[in-house]
C-alpha cells in the first residue's frame, strides 16, 4: 500500500454544511476523564470532536464539529448525549 | 391544559423521517387518518447517511410509481466482493445481470428521503422539519404525545422512527443500552467523478450502477467491510466496522478510510475525484438479538430504531420502510377497533414475523455473535489464504505445481491451531445450518 500523509480530518469536515447550536449538545462528565485510561471518545470520533489536553488534564469537546452519529454515546456512558436543538446542526446533501 | 390538548391532537405522530418514518405516515394518510411527521433536520434526509442502496421492490410497494420521478442515480447492475490482501493484490467475484438489474439502485438520502417525503405531503402527511422531540409523553403507562422544543403535540398513536439512536424506545424502557459491538460506525466519502469515467472504470452501460464490497484489507480479521457504489457523476467509498473493533484496536475511523482508499483496488477508481461529502453514522447491526420490544401502550417503533437490518445483505432500507407500512397498517387498524393499547399493537410484531423481516432476521439470528467472535478467522484469515492461493494459482515461475500447493496446504494448517480449525469449521456449519433449517 502507498506511504501517504494522512488527510486531515478537518479537510473532510471542511466541506459540510453545519448549523451551530448556540449550546453544546455533549455533556460529558469531566470529572470521570481523569480517571478513565481509553479516552475511547478521542478515538472514535469520525469527526475528531474530542480532544484531551495533557497538560491541562482537560477534555475539549468540538462539538460544532459533530457528525451527530452517536458513537460516543455508546463507547462512553459518562457523556449527556443529546440532539443538537431543531434544525440545527450538521447537514448531509449528498450521502 | 384538556384545551391545549384538545388544539394539538391529531390521529398519529410519526417521529423521523426516514424510509421508516415516511412510509408509516403515508400509510397512515391513505386511510384516512391525520398524521403529523416531524423531523429534526432542516429537511428529510439532512440527517441521513448510508452505506447502501434502495431496494425497488419497497420503494414499489410505498410509492408505486417511484421510477417516473424519484431521485435516482443509478440502478445497481454490477455486484463485486473483493477480498483484498494486506499486500496490494485482490481477488474479485462479479456478478453482473444486465437484464434484470433494476433490484436496487443507488441514491444519496438528502435526495430520496426529501422526495419521499413530497410525495407523502401530496397524499395528506403533514410535515413537521426542524421539530425536535424531546421526550414522549406518557399518561398511565400510555404513550399520548410529544414534547418539542416549542409545544406539547398529542395523538392516539405515536411511531417512533428516530433511527438507531432511538433516544425515545430508550425513554420508554423498551431497549437497554445499545452495546458497542452491536452497532457499526459507518463513515463515507462522496467522491465527484464524471459520468464517463465512472463508466469507463467501473465497466458500466450508461445509466448502470455498480456496488462493490470489500473484504479484508485495512479492517483484516476486524467485524467490518468497505463499499463503493456509484452515483450518476460521484462515487461513495466508505467502511463500516464495528465500534467495539474500534475502541479495542485503537482505530480512528477517517484514518481507516485513508488507508482503504489508498489499496491499489480502490485508489485507481477515484483516482483524481474531487472530495463532495464526508458523513458518518451508526449502523444497528445487532440482528435479530438486540431488538427491542417493538411496541407498547400508544407506540410502535420501526426501522433502525428497531434495529431492522440484515448486515449479510446489505439491507436495511427496505426493513424501515416495510416496517414503517406495517406498522402504519396497524395503526389504522387500531382506530377501526379504538384499541391503541399493546394488545392490540401486538399485531404489529404478527406483521413482521409473517413477513421477509423477521423470517430473515430470525434465520440470521446466529450470524452476527459468530462472526463477531470469530472475525479474525471469517474475515481475516480465511480471505488472506484465498488471495494467497491465486498468488500461486496464477503465478508461473519454473517451480513445479505440486511443491508449491504442498506448501500452501501445510501452511494453512500450520499456522492454525487445530482447536481454531474446529471452532471455525463448527462456527461454519453452525451458520449455514441456522439459516436453511
Amino acid at each position: 500500500m502507498d506511504e501517504k500523509i494522512p488527510e486531515k480530518i478537518e479537510n473532510k469536515l471542511y466541506k459540510l454544511k453545519y448549523k451551530t447550536d448556540e449550546t453544546c449538545h455533549l455533556n460529558p462528565d469531566l470529572s470521570k476523564c481523569l480517571q478513565c485510561l481509553e479516552k475511547t471518545c478521542t478515538i472514535i470520533c469520525p469527526a475528531n470532536v474530542y480532544c484531551y489536553n495533557e497538560t491541562e488534564k482537560k477534555l475539549t469537546v468540538s462539538y460544532e464539529k459533530c457528525l451527530e452519529c452517536g458513537a460516543c454515546r455508546i463507547a462512553c456512558e459518562h457523556i449527556d448525549w443529546k440532539y443538537p436543538k431543531s434544525g440545527k446542526g450538521v447537514i448531509f446533501k449528498k450521502s | 391544559m384538556q384545551e391545549d390538548k384538545k388544539q394539538n391532537k391529531v390521529d398519529v405522530i410519526v417521529v423521523g423521517a426516514g424510509p421508516a418514518g415516511v412510509s408509516a405516515a403515508v400509510t397512515v394518510a391513505r386511510g384516512g387518518k391525520k398524521v403529523v411527521l416531524v423531523e429534526r433536520g432542516t429537511f428529510a434526509g439532512s440527517k441521513n447517511m448510508y452505506g447502501g442502496v434502495i431496494y425497488s421492490h419497497a420503494a414499489k410497494e410505498i410509492f408505486p410509481d417511484f421510477e417516473q420521478s424519484a431521485p435516482i442515480e443509478r440502478f445497481v447492475e454490477r455486484h463485486s466482493y473483493v477480498l483484498l490482501s494486506d499486500e496490494d493484490d485482490c481477488t474479485e467475484i462479479c456478478y453482473r445481470n444486465p437484464s434484470h438489474g433494476k433490484n436496487s439502485f443507488v441514491t444519496a438520502r438528502g435526495d430520496w428521503d426529501r422526495w419521499c417525503v413530497e410525495q407523502a405531503m401530496k397524499e395528506g402527511v403533514y410535515f413537521a422539519p426542524q421539530t425536535l422531540v424531546k421526550n414522549l409523553i406518557v399518561e398511565n403507562g400510555k404513550v399520548v404525545g410529544i414534547t418539542t422544543d416549542v409545544e406539547d403535540y398529542y395523538a392516539d398513536i405515536v411511531i417512533i422512527a428516530d433511527g438507531v439512536n432511538s433516544l425515545l424506545a430508550k425513554q420508554l424502557g423498551l431497549r437497554e443500552r445499545i452495546k458497542p459491538g452491536n452497532v457499526v460506525l459507518g463513515v463515507k466519502e462522496v467522491i465527484k467523478l464524471s459520468e464517463e469515467t465512472i463508466e469507463k472504470r467501473f465497466a458500466l452501460y450508461p445509466n448502470a450502477g455498480a456496488a462493490i464490497e470489500l473484504v479484508g484489507g485495512p479492517f483484516a480479521g476486524m467485524f467490518g467491510l468497505g463499499f463503493i457504489y456509484t452515483n450518476k457523476n460521484s462515487v461513495a467509498v466508505g467502511l463500516g466496522v464495528s465500534l467495539e473493533d474500534l475502541k479495542n484496536k485503537k482505530l480512528k475511523p477517517y484514518e481507516l478510510l485513508d488507508t482503504l482508499k489508498s489499496h491499489p483496488y480502490v485508489s485507481r477508481l477515484i483516482e483524481g475525484g474531487e472530495l463532495l461529502e464526508y458523513s458518518a453514522h451508526l449502523i444497528p447491526e445487532g440482528g435479530y438479538k438486540s431488538m427491542p420490544v417493538l411496541y407498547t401502550d400508544g407506540a410502535m417503533v420501526a426501522g433502525d430504531a428497531a434495529m431492522l437490518v440484515n448486515n449479510v445483505h446489505f439491507e436495511g432500507t427496505n426493513f424501515a420502510m416495510i416496517s414503517g407500512k406495517y406498522a402504519g397498517e396497524t395503526a389504522l387498524e387500531a382506530f377501526e377497533k379504538n384499541d391503541f393499547s399493546a394488545n392490540h399493537l401486538c399485531l404489529y410484531k404478527k406483521k413482521l414475523l409473517n413477513s421477509f423481516i423477521l423470517k430473515d432476521l430470525i434465520a440470521y439470528k446466529d450470524v452476527v455473535p459468530t462472526l463477531t467472535g470469530r472475525s479474525s478467522s471469517f474475515l481475516g484469515y480465511y480471505p488472506e489464504k484465498v488471495n494467497e492461493f491465486f498468488r500461486i494459482f496464477t503465478t508461473t515461475d519454473g517451480q513445479p505445481k505440486k511443491e508449491k500447493f504442498q506448501k500452501f496446504a501445510k501452511n494453512f494448517f500450520a499456522k492454525r491451531s487445530l482447536s481454531e480449525l474446529f471452532s471455525d469449521a463448527v462456527a461454519g456449519i453452525k451458520l449455514i445450518f441456522g439459516i436453511l433449517k
